[in-house]
């Protein structure tokens, strides 16, 4: 069992104070591993972005931590819960050791600065005392990890393409060599040729350098290939996770076996399409109970009044995976 | 002169704000900001003095008297020019003609800026390429120079003549915001669908358009107020012919012209610059409520609520209290 | 650089236009202003000065209007705005070259200032938003919806006149001879101060305002979360991710609002009696001086332009989007 690089334990994260506040994560316990790939799945609006940004406090106002830890342990030291460091020492920790791929790369790069300068700032930051002509040596090396000319350092974003403005946020990510990076939804804006590019200069970048990815998106195919594990969200809440070849094979959840047959499979047997209907709740206004039932074609008794809890499935002991639903719980439900 | 942000930029709504805000919701927000009220009372307390202020005043404003330029006193509130005559009085009927030609000026403005800018946005070609042009045009030949030498050109003015001369030069600012806001408009699904099922251009600018730039619309009729107040303030001041007589900007000519400055007479001329500020702060207090509603970013409070401290970049982490779910 | 050309393109049909507007108005004015001016003088001008005031208020009902349009324009390009009324006979370009850098020098350094702390201060009120700062908000409302003269007129009763701290009035002492030497160097600077620093405050607030908008617009870009997540300063944030973006609309604002500035300083110029194109202006409508009226109004439409034209160079600078390299 790898060792635990980023322990995310009853994250609570809600949107405004007081009655009004929208819970937008509930509860959330999460484990990366040293060198895994998490992937993490959800409809819009079911709190994956927000509990990405949550973690290392970037939600806008008026995003507010309610509660909750999320520890990190670092290569040699303490293990250390970030939602408690200091604004200087937190400031100190972005990038450095865990740093985020941005979706939507038309807007992430700032319009007015080139290239060069957005990769060498990070780098002055962090690193005051290198020079201009070192951070620019590691800025050009930084883009041809990602496969991009030198020559494109004076260029500025407006003149890139979006497949390239992406592999320069990637670059821009690995500038510090984290140990941990966070994509959220990295290839949603690409083109499919370029997703397949992109993430299999990814799978490379991670051999070479070797850090550990929370990969955030609603498209399941790609975690299904790509990831090592998986965590389903629903309603602000994780629903179920497992390792990526078991989910395959077998989605406990009902929700997950939805998304799973929501797209066709290139190889092994035929699955027939269905989707699931019904729309995602509305946070301010959730269902009673387990937050899927109205839309779940396996909901019983207990579904509708209460809240099931993230745990080993009783129907399949043994194997390394957790779930959130009653059907898995029977004995508990019984007994 | 304050320009709302609302001018330089299409402030359309930006998407993705997690909380909904329902009509009602929306509605409080608008009339519960405190700035859009306290601009809406300044403005309807000069409407009023507009409309009732003459027949209030104690005085006839042109009528001389015998205690000449005497302090404010209780016969006098706010004492006497050079030929005794009344400045309580005069400010009062000056009120009118004030606010007549800035709402007239602000109308036929608002009228022209809609007419030109909401049809150079919508339709392409070179008929709505020359209409932007000719907004440009007008947008950058400084204004007031303008006005100036059209009144003196021509033959009889009067509040109406200047009223519409300055409609006629200052609608380019809101033509151009509109035009801004039309062309991020039209782009949208729903206005390509219209088109597409063969609505009729009218039917779609006045329907589907025009409604989402009602609160534009505002901003920019409040703004055309506020420049046409202080324009005709102006002319007047300069001595323009024309302007009425107990216009705000004449009696502060009279002042400047009578040396009262000199004289030690702060009455004559403070009284005038109070009112067109305060005039001035409530159409611009208005504005500011209508830029606040449409761009929610703007909106001050919820900075620091029950004590936490909201803040761009470092999302605030509550204090532990008793472990509840 | 297509940008620039096309700037430039505008512009030059922008004054184009001016010239026309200039061209037609005058004929509007009822009656027969130079032959009342002529018969005043009683022969004391020549017949050139005579005939370029014709064509100046097209009175020559020889020539057609298009014949007329043509020679007006050939004379703007030789410089002669036509001969004033109350200066008479000194022509109006001579009358203006004595005016025009007083106005240049108070409201060109005035405005450029202004801007730029107001730029300042709204960067600083959009950033440190919900602390004091947010209480400059009204008063600076309340400051910028005063009448650039009001504030003049106040400040000279307060500071001014009779004992006061400064000049109430004149660009430079009445004693003290035009000239380079520092007693008039000096003596200019001071006489500035008050209208430099009324014109100063009334303008500032708008700036304040509309770059402290733009600051919170921009703070809500996903640029400035990447820039926090980056871990640089606040300090950076602040300047090269959102005052740096934030500024831009405001340069394009700060061209389109030249000719808005210049009305509300030429006021102060009267107030003060300074010796601008302002005040002159004042005085020549009084006097019905039309061929002064109009110079002025070209003068200060082309020194807009030229204006204009230099922001946009500005913000080709800034803006690496207007630039399309090859």
């Amino acid at each position: 069992m790898k060792e635990p690089v980023l322990e995310i334990k009853g994250l609570n994260v809600d949107y405004g104070l007081g009655e009004e506040a929208v819970h937008a994560v509930r509860d959330v316990d999460l484990t990366l591993h040293r060198g895994e790939v998490l992937g993490l799945a959800g409809e819009s609006g079911s709190g994956k972005s927000t509990l990405a940004y949550g973690m290392l406090r970037l939600l806008p106002p008026p995003g507010v931590i309610r509660s909750g830890q999320v520890v990190y342990h670092p290569h040699d030291g303490e293990a250390v819960d970030l939602l408690s460091l200091s604004t200087a020492k937190l400031r100190r920790f972005r990038w450095a050791e865990v740093s985020i791929v941005f979706q939507g790369a038309m807007n992430s790069l700032n319009p007015v600065h080139t290239v060069s300068a957005q990769l060498c700032d990070v780098i002055a930051a962090h690193e005051p005392r290198t020079t201009a002509t070192a951070r620019r040596a590691r800025a050009k090396d930084l883009l041809k990890l990602v496969g991009i000319n030198a020559d494109r350092l004076g260029s500025y974003p407006h003149q890139l393409s979006g497949g390239m403005r992406q592999r320069v946020m990637i670059a821009m990510a690995l500038a510090l060599e984290p140990r941990v990076v966070i994509m959220d939804e990295p290839t949603t804006a690409l083109d499919v040729v370029m997703q397949r590019q992109i993430l299999a200069q990814l799978v490379q970048l991670r051999e070479r350098i070797g850090f550990s990815v929370l990969f955030i998106t609603h498209d399941l195919s790609l975690l299904v290939e790509f990831s090592d594990r998986i965590a389903i969200m629903y309603g602000g809440r994780i629903v179920e996770s497992a390792r990526a070849a078991d989910l395959y094979k077998q989605a406990l959840h009902p929700y997950s076996d939805g998304l799973l047959h929501s797209f066709p499979a290139l190889r092994g047997p035929r699955r027939e399409l269905t989707g699931i209907p019904g729309s995602p709740p509305d946070l301010g206004a959730m269902p009673s109970g387990c937050a899927f039932h109205p839309r779940c074609p396996k909901a019983f008794d207990p579904c509708a009044d209460t809240m099931p809890l993230l745990e080993a499935p009783t129907t399949h002991p043994g194997e390394d995976r957790n779930v959130a639903c009653w059907l898995h719980a029977v004995e508990r439900v019984r007994g | 002169m304050a320009m709302p942000t609302a001018d330089i930029m299409p402030m359309l709504p930006p998407a993705g704000q997690p909380v909904p805000a329902t009509k009602k919701r929306r509605q409080r927000r608008f009339l519960g900001n405190r700035k859009a009220i306290v601009g809406l009372f300044l403005f309807g307390f000069f409407c009023l003095l507009a409309i009732f202020g003459p027949m209030i005043a104690p005085y006839d404003p042109g009528k001389r008297g015998d205690e000449l330029l005497i302090s404010p006193s209780g016969s006098h509130w706010f004492g006497t020019t050079h030929l005794g005559q009344d400045l309580f009085s005069q400010m009062l009927d000056g009120s009118r003609s004030v606010m007549l030609v800035g709402i007239v000026a602000g109308v036929v403005a608002t009228v022209l800026a809609v007419l030109i800018g909401v049809t150079s946005g919508y339709l392409s070609g070179v008929g709505a390429e020359g209409l932007s042009a000719l907004s440009n045009v007008f947008l950058v030949i400084p204004a007031l120079p303008l006005i100036l030498i059209i009144t003196l050109s021509l033959p009889d003015t009067d509040d109406m003549t200047i009223a519409l001369v300055i409609g006629c030069t200052s609608w380019a600012w809101g033509a151009r915001v509109l035009r801004a806001q039309t062309l991020s408009l039209r782009r949208r699904d729903y206005i390509e669908a219209a088109r597409a099922t063969g609505e009729s251009t009218w039917r779609i600018i006045g329907f589907e358009i025009l409604p989402n730039l009602t609160a534009v619309i505002a901003a920019s009729f409040i703004g055309t107020v506020i420049f046409a107040v202080l324009s005709e303030i102006t002319l007047a001041f300069i001595g323009v012919p024309g302007v009425s007589e107990w216009n705000w900007g004449a009696i502060l000519f009279w002042a400047q012209s009578q040396q009262a400055l000199a004289q030690g007479a702060w009455w004559w001329f403070v009284p005038p610059g109070i009112a067109i500020a305060l005039l001035g702060t409530g159409l611009a207090l208005l504005n500011f409520g209508i830029d606040e509603y449409v761009n929610p970013r703007l909106r001050s409070g919820a900075t620091k609520v029950r004590g936490v401290k909201m803040r761009v970049g470092f999302t605030p982490v509550l204090p532990a209290k008793g472990a509840k779910r | 650089m297509g940008y620039l050309l096309r700037r430039v393109a505008f512009y030059l049909f922008t004054a184009w236009a001016a010239i026309t507007i200039n061209f037609f108005l005058p004929r509007l004015i009822p009656g027969d202003p130079v032959q009342s001016l002529i018969a005043r003088a009683q022969g004391q001008i020549d017949t050139s000065a005579i005939k370029s005031l014709y064509i100046l208020f097209g009175l020559d009902n020889e020539q057609s209007i298009v014949e007329q349009y043509f020679a007006y324009i050939g004379q703007l390009f030789r410089g002669d705005l036509g001969l004033s009324f109350t200066f008479f006979p000194t022509p109006v370009s001579e009358v203006l070259s004595d005016s025009l850098p007083w106005t240049l020098g108070l409201v060109g350094i005035t405005t450029v200032v202004s801007f730029l702390l107001g730029t300042f201060l709204g960067v600083l009120a959009g950033w440190w938003r919900g602390s004091w700062v947010d209480f400059v908000m009204p008063v600076t409302t309340f400051l910028s919806s005063i009448p650039y003269f009001w504030l003049g007129l106040i400040a000279i009763t307060l500071f001014a006149g009779g004992g006061g701290l400064f000049p109430s009035s004149g660009g430079f002492d009445p004693g003290v001879v035009p000239s380079w030497d520092m007693d008039f160097v000096w003596s200019a600077v001071y006489h500035s101060l008050l209208p430099a620093i009324t014109i100063l405050i009334s303008s500032m607030s708008g700036w304040v305002l509309s770059m402290r908008n733009m600051m919170l617009t921009v703070s809500s870009e996903d640029y400035i979360t990447v820039a926090h997540a980056k871990g640089l300063s606040e300090r950076r944030v602040m300047v090269s991710y959102a005052a740096r973006n934030a500024l831009l609309p405001n340069v394009s604002g700060f061209a389109l609002s030249l000719g808005l500035i210049v009305g509300g300083t030429l006021l102060v110029e009267i107030v003060f009696s300074y010796p601008g194109v302002g005040f002159q202006l004042f005085q020549a409508v009084g006097a019905k001086d039309y061929p002064l009226v109009q110079g002025i109004f070209l003068v200060i439409t082309l020194s807009v332009l030229v204006a204009n034209l230099f922001a946009d160079l500005i913000y080709l600078v800034l803006d690496p989007r207007t630039r399309k390299e090859g």
